[in-house]
């Protein structure tokens, strides 16, 4: 297939631009959103140059829409997280209005992320879908829509009933539940705090920037003090505006921890499957047992268990042998088609669990090498921070030790 | 930090401190010692109040004896304050703390505020002691020396409570009648005062408010750190580096509390006691208004009155000395009190600017361990390049920013303009921050 073809060379995914648009939506009304430009190159082994090869605008709704495609089609794999719909953990100065330019950029990375987390998994990136998704700016909705994944997609009530009821799962993915259960919440809990300290932190350096407007009406009446205290003005100035660039860093920290943080739903998402294969395969199982048991009864004619039929019988008096033969058939006959079915249950988890274990593992590797990286990342980021409050200091310092 | 006299964690060892050279106006060696320690409450039947305790060591002549140990409460500062005032209207008298501070003190017998006032004390009875007048005055000396029962009984002599009055209701009448001609320098003096009191009350506000924000800034960090602690329990791989980034974090908040510590020890109460000062000052350029306006006031009578010339020359001659002699003792002490306001700024500043180096000096050692020892495990990432392209082929790489466009800035490239700031940045910060109104 093309599409093969297509992946063996090696390409470039980007969101290079995000538009504020305004259009109608589906109830006619006017509605203003913003449209991204996702441009995929393909680069030649040979001589590393890139060629553009797709260019088209698609809005959220429209990677909502791919992902919760993946999330039915791909059940055993941990699909990646968009970025957050609606921002959070929101301190003073971030603006939680989602046309604000700052959350716009912030997202545009987060969809650029997405994709490439997509176009890197072993398993989706081969989704034709997927494919579409870069290069059918017209008509993919509907493409989409056909596929009837819809339909497919488990209801939530039965998934619920499943999580309850399930006697025997799979040890790991229990375990793994509870993993996502504890790291959604120290997650949450860590990007709150880091959100009030950050709004701290631009509390202390912004109240600075006011000494350097003070020094420096204040050294228009000094005569030996004046230049000292104007010139350590200035280094206030550039203390208090220091913040903004430090502070920006660490939102897209903060946005790293919290693609692990949605990561925490598709983890859950994959227990909740097995859950439900599981918990199928337990009542079919009970099915056919109970079948068994029905057959034998009739057949041996002894009434262990208790059954309409056996109390009718037992008021009305007994069946005909003829009748008796034909539901014995009959069971004979559903018996068989549930042993087919349980067995094929019975393949088809563990092959499920089998392939979501494997991506399950390799999402591991893959959380604890991004977040290692990330941490180091966020060192590093306030030890620049400190280079840069000493260099300040150092300057303010021999000025006001000059006044 | 220097150690003089003003510094209340001097040590109260005689030899100590009859060594101890204080150079400012005098090249001699210092012979007045006082430190002020020891606050105690006392209940009586009728009220509570504290009482310091005071230590004079001394080698002057004047004294009865070298060392004495008295107690003291606010009310008798007041009255020495007071005093110093009446004898030298036109000398500018150290500041003394406020009586209560209203906003947020519900109890006047805080910790902290005894504390504060107690260095304030300290600070006040040290400047007249190297005031170069001031210190050989009589009340003083009383004020340090006597028993308890003779500061009362020295309290009561003097004028009394009707003659003060009557003094306070003529100055008031002639500062109403305001100043005719105020001389140049004075007019000067008044404008530098003028102006310096609105600056000095802006640094006031804002020194407060940094020590404020600090503090809210270190409680956050103590629940910061911990959750990374909490997070290890449930990831076996991460467990080193995020108890790493967690005692980082812990070690961090130490070093700015003791920031803020630097900061209530060496800037805010110069500048509060320099905001007092402002205060003072305008009271002495009143108070030498007042002597001018008295022999204005004389010598327009006796341009109208022709009765009583003789008397009026006599009384107008000595009112000009005696303004004559307010205005160089408010010159001379005004140079003296410019260059130790100099002298105090300068050294609070930078001392400040040094806790606040040791504060990011601290805190870099910190991290640098920190992020070294996580390195260790991930040979050579901290330079890594950020990723551009993407092949499919590897499950896991690191997706990388948009060739082209607004770079996601790697913490290993520095950004070349970040000292460049804008005007509209400079101000505009200051919108929620500055409540402080412009004059």
């Amino acid at each position: 297939m093309t599409e093969n073809n297509f992946w063996l060379k090696k390409i470039e995914i980007s969101v290079s631009e995000a538009e504020k648009r305004t259009g109608r939506n589906a109830m006619n009304m006017q509605e203003t959103y913003t449209a991204y430009l996702i441009e995929t190159r393909s680069v030649d082994h040979t001589d590393g140059q890139s060629v553009l090869t797709d260019s088209l605008w698609r809005r959220y709704s429209e990677f909502e829409l791919l992902r919760n495609y993946l999330l039915v089609y791909y059940p055993h794999v941990v699909v990646p997280p968009l970025p957050e719909k609606r921002a959070e953990f929101v301190w003073h100065k971030l603006s939680a209005d989602n046309m604000d330019p700052d959350f716009v950029e912030r997202r545009r990375i987060g969809l650029e992320n997405f994709l490439l987390r997509v176009a890197s998994h072993p398993i989706l990136c081969r989704d034709k879908i997927f494919y579409l998704f870069l290069t059918q700016e017209g008509n993919w909705k509907e493409t989409v829509n056909e596929t009837g994944f819809q339909l497919k997609a488990d209801s939530r009530l039965k998934a619920l009933n499943a999580t309850f009821r399930v006697k025997n799962p799979d040890k790991r993915f229990t375990e793994l539940k509870h993993y996502s259960d504890e790291l959604q919440s120290v997650i949450s809990h860590l990007l709150r705090v880091r959100a009030r300290v950050a709004d701290r932190l631009y509390g202390v350096y912004k109240v600075h920037g006011n000494y350097g407007r003070v020094f420096s009406e204040w050294s228009a009446i000094e005569k030996e003090m004046g230049d000292g205290l104007q010139s350590a003005g200035h280094h206030m100035d550039v203390y208090a505006s220091s913040i903004d660039d430090i502070l920006e860093d660490e939102e897209h920290y903060a946005d790293q921890l919290k693609e692990y943080l949605f990561y925490a739903e598709a983890l859950r998402a994959v227990c909740r499957k097995h859950e439900l294969m599981q918990y199928d395969l337990e009542m079919a199982a009970q099915d056919l047992a109970s079948k068994k048991q029905q057959c034998e009864e009739l057949a041996t004619g002894t009434v262990r268990t208790f059954s309409l039929k056996g109390m009718t019988t037992k008021l009305f008096g007994q069946e005909t042998p003829e009748q008796r033969e034909a539901r014995i058939k009959v069971l004979e006959e559903q018996i068989n088609e549930g042993e087919q079915q349980l067995k094929s249950k019975n393949l088809e988890g563990r092959e499920f669990v089998k392939n979501a274990w494997a991506d399950i593992e390799r999402f591991k590797e893959q959380k604890n090498h991004d977040l290692k990286e990330a941490l180091i990342s966020y060192a590093v980021m306030q030890i620049s921070m400190c280079k840069k409050g000493i260099q300040v200091w150092t300057n303010a310092k021999e000025c006001f030790s000059k006044m | 930090m220097d150690m003089n006299s003003f510094s209340p964690m001097m040590p109260t060892s005689p030899l100590s401190m009859i060594n101890q050279v204080k150079f400012e106006d005098e090249p001699d060696l210092k012979d007045l010692f006082i430190t002020v320690d020891e606050p105690e409450s006392h209940v009586t039947t009728i009220e509570t109040f504290i009482t310091y305790r005071i230590i004079t060591k001394t080698s002057r002549g004047e004294f009865d004896s070298s060392e004495f140990e008295v107690r003291r409460r606010y009310q008798d500062f007041l009255w020495l304050k007071g005093k110093l005032e009446e004898a030298h209207p036109t000398l500018i008298i150290p500041p003394l703390p406020e009586k209560f501070i209203v906003k947020g003190m519900v109890e006047r017998f805080n910790d902290d505020f005894i504390e504060t006032r107690r260095k304030a004390l300290h600070k006040f009875l040290n400047r007249i002691a190297d005031h170069p007048t001031l210190t050989f005055n009589e009340d003083f000396k009383v004020f340090l020396t006597a028993q308890a029962w003779e500061l009362s009984s020295h309290k009561k002599q003097g004028p009394g409570l009707l003659s003060r009055m009557g003094q306070t209701v003529r100055a008031v009448a002639m500062s109403m009648r305001g100043v005719k001609s105020r001389p140049e320098e004075f007019m000067e003096m008044n404008n530098f005062i003028e102006i310096f009191s609105q600056k000095i009350n802006l640094i006031d506000k804002i020194s407060q408010r940094i020590y404020k924000e600090e503090r809210e800034y270190s409680d956050e960090m103590k629940e910061y750190g911990p959750i990374h602690v909490l997070w290890s329990a449930s990831e076996e791989d991460l467990v080193d580096t995020l108890k790493g980034v967690a005692s980082c974090i812990d070690k961090c908040c130490k070093a700015t509390e003791k920031r803020m510590s630097g900061l209530s020890e060496a800037l805010l109460p110069v500048v509060h006691e320099y905001v007092l000062y402002s205060e003072m000052l305008m009271g002495v350029m009143k108070r030498r208004d007042q002597i001018q306006a008295e022999l204005d006031s004389k010598v327009e009578a006796l341009t109208y009155k022709k009765a009583d010339t003789d008397l009026l020359t006599e009384e107008i001659g000595k009112l000009e000395d005696k303004v004559e002699c307010a205005n160089n003792a408010l010159k001379a002490d005004w140079e003296r009190w410019k260059h130790n306001m100099q002298n105090d700024i300068k050294s609070a500043f930078t001392d400040m600017a040094e806790e606040n180096i040791h504060y990011y000096e601290q805190s870099q050692i910190e991290r640098g361990r920190e992020a070294e020892t996580q390195a260790e495990g991930e040979a050579g990432s901290m330079h890594r390049e950020p990723d551009v392209g993407l092949d499919p082929g590897s499950p896991g790489s690191r997706p990388g920013p948009k060739p082209g466009a607004k770079p996601l800035r790697h913490p290993g490239i520095p950004r070349v303009d970040c000292f460049k700031i804008s005007e509209a940045q400079q101000f505009g910060m200051c919108c929620k921050f500055c409540k402080l109104k412009t004059p």
